[in-house]
């Protein structure tokens, strides 16, 4: 049996180390892990997922540890996916969300692991719905990914998630602010954390408002609409469960206040991602959006593999430098010097589909 | 394949144990280290030696140092090797005790399988070098 075999096998098995391992795998690229991750879907699709987002400050660890504190007293395993952002100059990071997860140290079935964003676009979010994988395999229940902050990143990352929640901190802003487009329209779920504070009651009455003006739009991520095609792709869709496909009713993003710091809320939190879990079920959307999360998937791992060989066919022709130079001298430009280099690719992929046909 | 490029990070964990709330060394060592392009996670303060084992197994780091002024270090560090054993992590994690630890208990932590011991005075410069030196390869 091979190293990467036997890794696997204790990840199934449930050894911590071999999970830490293969995350750590993930993260590094190192040789071998495409394998690993690939062996790992068979074994995926039972655990819960919910990203955590939110602007820096909202209390998102918090909350998060309150989380995991709650699932583990009605018996189910967490695993919590910490990310914090990374120096773009040394690519050094000190990952502090750890240290807030309190309730549940010296629990291990409470697997907190902290990544950073190692300076690359977009690699971030693929291992982190790689090392989402990796926990699922574990057995873990419910899987909570917790993201930097708010941006264009998190949107990605919580892609990931099946239910998103959005932390709203009192008075982060006026109602201009709450109609913008970006994080806020990613929530399934809005938590108006430290709903102790002043502003607290106005943040809520603001994001009522939005909610309302919204209802007809696409609040949520999309309508309970379901295709045929979609009823066939997904197994836990029963049909007789619903009721009347004209009643299909959209999901209305709930509002939730919590104390986190005294864990005030967080059972009606968890109803709320409860219901949400239901209704993806339901209307059918759950199979939609597990298709949509593979077929990015596929499509990101294409474009880094095909990247790659155009890295190779870029070298193969002396090296960026040398062609940037020859556009700087005004011998040639840009687009010609694509297409240069493609040109050989396309005639092989032309060559192949005829010997095919 | 050459899109499996590898992205290593040496991973850290700073970790203050015990009963001794002193942590501005260990902070100037986390952020030292992060300024040398490591991955750091702090402990924060007052942890279990199984709270350490914890983080430093589930986080997979290289490196664990464990910073401690309080005099406990031959009671608490001993704890934390045989919980590292427990989970498989003993052999390859570097593991550095800093803080103040007399001249005298350093043969016996180094039996227990500490790699080195960075007393008052160290450079931090000297720290990152053993890091970079000795962060075991897996």
């Amino acid at each position: 049996m091979s190293a990467d075999e036997e890794l696997l096998e204790d990840l199934l098995a449930g050894k911590h180390r071999a999970l830490a391992r293969v995350i750590s795998k993930i993260e590094n690229r190192s040789p071998g892990y495409r394998d690993l991750v690939s062996e790992l879907y068979a074994h995926t699709g039972d655990a819960d997922v919910i990203g955590i987002t939110g602007s820096p400050g909202a209390g998102k660890s918090t909350l998060v540890d309150k989380l995991a504190e709650t699932y583990r007293d009605r018996g189910e395993t967490v695993g919590v996916i910490a990310i914090d952002p990374s120096s773009p100059f040394t690519g050094g990071a000190v990952l502090g969300d750890r240290i807030r997860m309190a309730s549940t140290v010296g629990d291990m079935d409470v697997f907190v692991r902290s990544m950073s964003a190692r300076g690359t676009l977009g690699g971030l979010s693929t291992a982190t719905a790689d090392a989402v994988k990796a926990m699922d395999a574990f057995g873990k229940d419910k899987i909570i990914i917790e993201t930097v902050g708010a941006g264009q990143n998190e949107i990605d990352i919580v892609r990931t998630a099946d239910t998103v929640a959005v932390l709203v901190p009192p008075g982060s802003g006026d109602e201009i602010q709450t109609l913008k487009a970006g994080i806020l329209e990613i929530a399934d779920v809005f938590v108006v954390n430290k709903a102790d504070r002043d502003g607290a009651d106005r943040t809520v009455q603001e994001l009522r408002d939005m909610i309302q003006l919204d209802e007809g739009g696409g609040m949520g991520g999309g309508g309970g609409h379901h295709s045929q095609e979609v009823i066939d792709a997904h197994d836990d869709w029963d049909p007789e469960d619903d009721v009347d496909d004209a009643d299909a009713e959209r999901w209305t993003t709930p509002i939730v206040e919590t104390v986190a710091t005294r864990g005030e809320g967080v059972d009606d939190l968890l109803e709320a991602f409860a219901d949400h879990r239901q209704y993806l079920v339901d209307s059918g959307e759950h199979a939609e959006q597990v298709r949509g999360r593979y077929a990015e998937e596929i499509r990101t791992l294409l474009r880094e593999d095909v990247n790659a060989v155009l890295e190779d066919r870029l070298a193969a022709a002396g090296g960026v430098d040398d062609l940037a130079e020859a556009v700087r001298q005004g011998e040639t430009d840009p687009y010609s010097i694509a297409d240069d280099v493609l040109a050989p690719i396309e005639t092989c992929l032309e060559d192949l589909e005829i010997d095919d046909g | 394949m050459s899109s499996e490029q590898e992205q290593e990070s040496i991973r850290c964990l700073v970790a203050k144990v015990g009963l001794d709330g002193h942590d501005r060394g260990a902070h100037v060592i986390a952020r030292a280290f992060r300024d040398a392009g490591f991955e750091v996670i702090y402990s924060g303060l007052h942890k279990a030696p199984e709270e350490i084992v914890q983080a430093a197994v589930q986080e997979d780091v290289d490196v664990l140092g464990i910073s401690i002024l309080s005099g406990a270090h031959d009671t608490l560090i001993p704890k934390i090797m045989d919980g590292l054993e427990e989970y498989g992590a003993k052999e390859d994690t570097l593991v550095l005790a800093g803080g103040v630890i007399p001249e005298e208990d350093r043969e016996e932590l180094m039996a227990e399988g500490v790699s080195a011991v960075f007393g008052p005075g160290t450079s931090i410069e000297e720290t990152i070098e053993f890091v970079r030196e000795n962060a075991p390869q897996r």
